[in-house]
């Protein structure tokens, strides 16, 4: 077990605990960036795929891991995003401005949105987000001459200072790209955990009350918190709408958001870490299917793809059983081991004891 | 006039329709203040397994003996689910329960799907396609027997929880589990039957659904509509689960009929929003300060 000898407050608050840490960064960064030279470009496009996963789920993490806000409806900011920068990119803004006008638009809704909803907790503002994702989905359909209504619109091709990052032509280009967007987004976001800022989201989170009474505003915390999730989350929009290239608003479905949902819960609540490892898993699971499927039908000569909605069904039992054996998620499994191992024959069992809480209503009647 | 009156009917009956669905959403918010989210697919499934029991391809047993079969049956899928899987999650935040019983509702969906198929089927039942007249309205009977059943089974349940030992102890349960057990109310097992309860109501709802068009596996997403009705009514009470119901299933064909389908299908969020932002605990609110 490494201990850390904290020599100062700026230690304390250290992206990185040690050494070792910032080097496995680095070379995660490396390994990333050289991926386009390793792989082909079936995987490279599923990486990108998965990144673009990965940064929404950031945006949802930063509601529902980091300030304790439930949103059902994330996949409307998704679409948002999509739709305002393939309209200011038609509109003859280059990426470059259009891009970041997409964040800020899904923000900016997310944020008014948030104002009237975060005085509702809990369970009301899922609902309030579900209800907001099925009206943009009508608006979508309703907004022709933008959104191209039913039919969709073509995302136009990406070109930054005459270097084409189109989707299909330049892959890599886009790969890398989105690999720094990514990389960019997740430095801020780690970087906003620290700050007052990012650990008022938290106190917020764990205790209202608690959070009130250290002087915390917290309707504006909130409000706050749900707009950057938003944001990002549109940011990833726009580039699933490069990624994809043609699309309608089928592809910001009610599963989308609840695919979301699944990333930052199977992933793990309230770790960045969490947000990449769900999208992993879900990104790499539909292949995973569909090898599995092959093999069983080649072996067998019994046809899984014969039943419809199995994906989705499989999906289900993994996030039922992730909730009931391990609420904590794939990253919190992660440290549980590494904890296991690093104090190797020390463990005890009740290291993570999971700790209950006994209801108590909130309606007085 | 008359067609506003006829749209009006056919909104009564598919409010109450919502209503019953919003009803097992405020069941199981009363006693756990939990919300099952999977409310919506029981509610097909329920109307699936009527259909299978009762329908003359099928097991084709008489309507009066599938139906009651096909609530027993759900209010023992209900049970389960509480007992094998929503038990787990005792003394979880509550929004794990949320993201649970989303993925039920899918594996629900795939259930029905596999047994099923996904083409539209229709239930047989005696008084399809009778109507009454009167004037110069036309009132189905279908539509007639899901308003009366509704509210025979709003009023029986609002004196469930009012005066019965074990609906006062459900709402002891949901206002502080910990003094509930303290004073002898076994929680999980009126949990349980909280749980059975709703599968039976929704499969009630669903029926009726069944009784006045086709059923898919998708009806299920009826749910979010129901949903919105409980929450216009305020999560937690019965009678404004109906009213919400009501309020929804009444104003959707009028603004189909008066605005574009789009608004139309937005309709029942955007009232549910407008309560929401006005009134956050619904109409019937039932939420006060929160104290520490």
């Amino acid at each position: 077990m490494r201990v850390v000898f904290k020599t100062s407050y700026d230690n304390d608050i250290d992206l990185h605990e040690h050494g070792y840490e910032r080097a496995r960064t680095v070379v995660l960064l490396v390994v990333m960036v050289l991926l386009p030279f390793v792989v082909g470009d079936y995987y490279l496009a599923e990486a990108t795929n998965t990144l673009i996963w990965a940064l929404a789920g950031m945006g949802l993490m930063i509601a529902v891991g980091h300030t304790g806000q439930v949103s059902l409806g994330h996949a409307a900011f998704l679409a948002i995003g999509a739709y305002t920068d393939a309209a200011l990119m038609a509109a003859g803004l280059p990426f470059v401005v259009a891009f970041p006008l997409a964040g800020l638009a899904a923000g900016l809704f997310g944020a008014l949105i948030a104002i009237p909803a975060v005085r509702m907790s809990g369970i009301y503002l899922a609902i309030a987000t579900l209800a907001v994702f099925v009206i943009v989905e009508e608006l979508v359909i309703l907004l022709e001459p933008i959104t191209g209504g039913v039919g969709g619109i073509m995302a136009p091709s990406i070109s930054i200072f005459g270097l084409s990052f189109d989707r299909y032509a330049a892959l890599p280009n886009f790969y890398w790209l989105v690999l720094g967007i990514v990389a960019l987004v997740t430095w801020g976001y780690a970087n906003l955990m620290r700050s007052p800022t990012g650990r008022s989201f938290l106190a917020v989170r764990d205790s209202e009350v608690s959070a009130r009474a250290l002087g915390i505003n917290v309707t504006r915390t909130r409000a706050l918190a749900f707009g950057l999730s938003s944001g990002v989350t549109g940011l990833a929009g726009a580039l699933m709408g490069h990624y994809i290239g043609f699309f309608n608003y089928e592809l910001f479905s009610v599963i989308i958001s609840i695919n979301l949902l699944l990333v930052v819960t199977i992933g793990g609540l309230g770790s960045i870490q969490g947000a990449f490892l769900g999208a992993i898993l879900i990104t790499g699971m539909p292949q995973l299917i569909a090898i599995l499927r092959d093999g069983v039908n080649a072996n067998f000569g019994f046809d899984l793809g014969g039943i419809p909605g199995l994906d989705t069904m499989v999906f289900s039992m993994i996030l039922i059983g992730f909730i009931i054996f391990e609420p904590a998620g794939l990253y919190g499994r992660w440290r549980k081991v590494r904890a296991w191992i690093e104090v190797f024959p020390l463990a005890r069992r009740d290291m993570f004891r999971r700790h209950k809480t006994y209801l108590k209503t909130e309606r007085m009647k | 006039m008359t067609e506003l009156l006829q749209l009006v009917i056919g909104g009564l009956a598919n409010g109450c329709i919502y209503g019953l669905v919003a009803l097992g959403f405020v069941l199981i918010y009363k006693s756990s203040e939990g919300v099952n989210f999977a409310q919506g697919d029981m509610m097909m499934l329920g109307a699936f397994i009527a259909l299978g029991l009762g329908n003359s391809g099928q097991l084709g047993l008489p309507f009066a003996v599938a139906i009651p079969l096909a609530v027993v049956i759900m209010f023992g899928v209900g049970w389960g689910v509480e007992r094998v899987v929503v038990r787990q999650l005792f003394g979880q935040p509550q929004f794990t329960l949320v993201i649970l019983t989303i993925a039920l509702g899918f594996v629900f969906r795939f259930v029905a799907g596999s047994i099923w198929g996904y083409t539209p089927l229709v239930l047989e039942t005696p008084f399809a396609g009778l109507n009454l007249r009167a004037g110069g309205l036309v009132i189905s009977l279908a539509d007639l027997v899901a308003i009366v059943v509704t509210v025979v089974l709003t009023v029986a349940l609002w004196a469930f929880f009012a005066f019965t030992r074990i609906g006062l102890a459900a709402q002891a349960a949901s206002q502080n589990q910990m003094a509930a057990y303290i004073v002898g109310v076994p929680v999980m097992r009126v949990n349980s039957l909280i749980w059975g309860l709703s599968g039976a109501v929704a499969t009630v709802g669903g029926v009726l659904y069944a009784t006045r068009g086709a059923i898919d596996p998708n009806i299920g997403l009826l749910g979010i509509k129901a949903f919105a009705a409980a929450v216009i009514g305020g999560l937690g009470s019965l009678p404004g689960a109906l009213l919400g119901g009501l309020v929804i299933g009444i104003i959707e064909p009028v603004a189909g009929r008066y605005a574009p389908g789009e608004l139309a299908k937005m309709s029942p969020y955007i009232i549910m929003l407008l309560v929401l932002v006005t009134r956050p605990g619904g109409l019937f609110s039932q939420i006060q300060m929160k104290k520490v």
